[in-house]
């Protein structure tokens, strides 16, 4: 069942997942990267220059993805292009079958390679979902026409456990009320806020209009988690978490533990309509968490 | 008219830091600049907020959608200016930076936004009517095939 019919009916929990940077290969590479997650996933991430580091663009691996047999869900940022180039991106991807878009505002330049890059934010992030649902509703922002309409899923981001928490579901509320069918959660590494936060989603009924997707991460060391701590924005791994890895005998299997936990915890709230799942380990833990998670009982792994 | 954009940066500026977007959205926000935020977010704060309130991108600063809010809930402040803080703002007008917002209060421009804005996107659609009307663009495509679009009086 295609990411729309999903949200419009429920009929069972959602798997997205981020789809890896690429940088060159072709078609080939692109393949090789999605053979591994594609039967457990409904919907998969195609990143724009995620972290502000450049590469193969969103437009570029959405539509690869579409041509390999997969859903794309096309990220785009407000970060890098101005309201032309990002109306341009989301038409220009619908005309080979890219229907879902994922707007997000986008980490800073400064958080990337190349902190001297000029930012653009002519868009932010509420104002993109506006403008993407207008344009799946037949119109550029101008007001031009655009005939025959593109069909669009207009979904967006939000971080339910950066302060201020209070006014993150207010967030949520004005990301819902501008066109965002659903919203892929930030990684979330304190489950008291996830919770605060869907549970405040619920009592504004954010949920049955917007599709809920807390983030789950697939790390492999408690290196990666202290990284992510230091480095990525707007994601704070409590030290008890950190230890925990680190003092484990497999820190690789304790991280998998710690994430199989969040996931559980997550998929436990009422109002959550799945999970999205970044996989910074690409060993094959994604199709293993898909699994124990019970998430997609139609998908029969067969080993090799 | 010259004078006027003067004046108003002469005081804004150095209550509000103001960056003369011509646009003011002081009352919706608290009485913080949006355009004080790196990102120059208008719609509330991006997910990058650290974990004690600082900003992604300048991490000496608070993050200004923080002060933002939390002054939004002011007592001097009026109720609608709380509800307010809530609304959809629209993308900026790049045209109106450096003239003086007070003017474009007065006259309705900083309220004029593009045809295809609506503050929620689950809205109707303008009839074709009012789109012609709002937008004055011609798209003859006979004529017109490089994609080029005229923007002629309507009369």
């Amino acid at each position: 069942m295609t990411l729309r019919g999903l949200i419009d009916s429920r009929s069972r929990l959602i798997v997205t997942a981020e789809f890896p940077a690429i940088n060159g290969g072709g078609l080939d590479a692109v393949r090789a990267k999605l053979e591994p997650i594609l039967p457990f996933v409904d919907a998969i991430n195609a990143t724009d220059n995620p972290a502000a580091h450049a590469h193969a663009s969103n437009v570029s691996i959405a539509i690869a993805l579409k041509t390999l047999g997969a859903e794309p869900i096309m990220q785009v940022v407000c970060r890098d292009k101005n309201r032309l180039a990002l109306q341009a991106d989301i038409v220009g991807a619908a005309l080979f079958g890219v229907e879902n878009i994922c707007a997000l505002t986008g980490d800073d330049v400064t958080a990337g390679d190349e902190p001297e890059a000029r930012r653009v934010f002519d868009l932010d992030g509420p104002q993109l979902i506006a403008v993407a649902t207008r344009l799946g509703q037949g119109q550029y922002l101008s007001g031009r026409t655009l005939t025959p309409a593109p069909t669009l899923l207009v979904g967006a981001v939000e971080n339910p456990a950066a302060p201020p928490l209070k006014y993150r579901v207010e967030r949520a509320a004005l990301k819902s009320d501008a066109g965002a069918r659903f919203l892929q959660l930030q990684i979330c590494y304190h489950p008291d806020r996830l919770a605060a936060f869907v549970a405040g989603c619920v009592e504004r009924g954010i949920d049955t209009r917007t599709a809920l997707l807390p983030t789950v991460c697939l790390t492999k060391s408690a290196r990666s988690l202290a990284f992510m701590h230091d480095s990525v924005p707007g994601i704070d791994v409590p030290q008890k978490i950190r230890d925990r890895v680190a003092a484990a005998r497999d820190s690789a299997e304790e991280s998998y533990q710690v994430t199989l936990e969040l996931s559980r915890h997550a998929l436990s709230l009422t109002g959550v309509a799945g999970l999205h799942i970044t996989d910074f380990r690409h060993d094959g833990s994604l199709g293993r968490l898909v699994t124990e998670l019970g998430l997609r009982p139609d998908v029969v792994v067969t080993t090799a | 008219m010259q004078l006027l954009p003067l004046v108003e940066h002469a005081v804004k500026g150095r209550v509000w830091d103001c960056r003369m977007c011509g646009q003011c959205v002081l009352h919706a926000t608290g009485m913080t600049c949006p355009m004080t935020c790196p990102k120059t977010l208008r719609n509330g704060p991006c997910g990058g907020v650290r974990e004690d309130g600082r900003c992604e991108v300048e991490p000496e600063m608070e993050c200004v959608w923080l002060k933002a809010e939390r002054r939004s809930h002011s007592v001097v402040n009026p109720d609608s200016w709380e509800r307010e803080f809530a609304h959809l703002r629209p993308p900026v007008d790049n045209r109106l930076r450096g003239t003086a917002s007070w003017a474009n209060l007065f006259t309705g421009r900083d309220r004029q936004t593009p045809a295809g804005w609506t503050r929620s996107g689950t809205s109707e659609l303008p009839s074709d009517d009012r789109l012609e009307v709002s937008l004055g663009e011609v798209d003859d495509l006979d004529s017109l095939d490089q994609g080029f679009h005229a923007r002629t009086p309507l009369a």
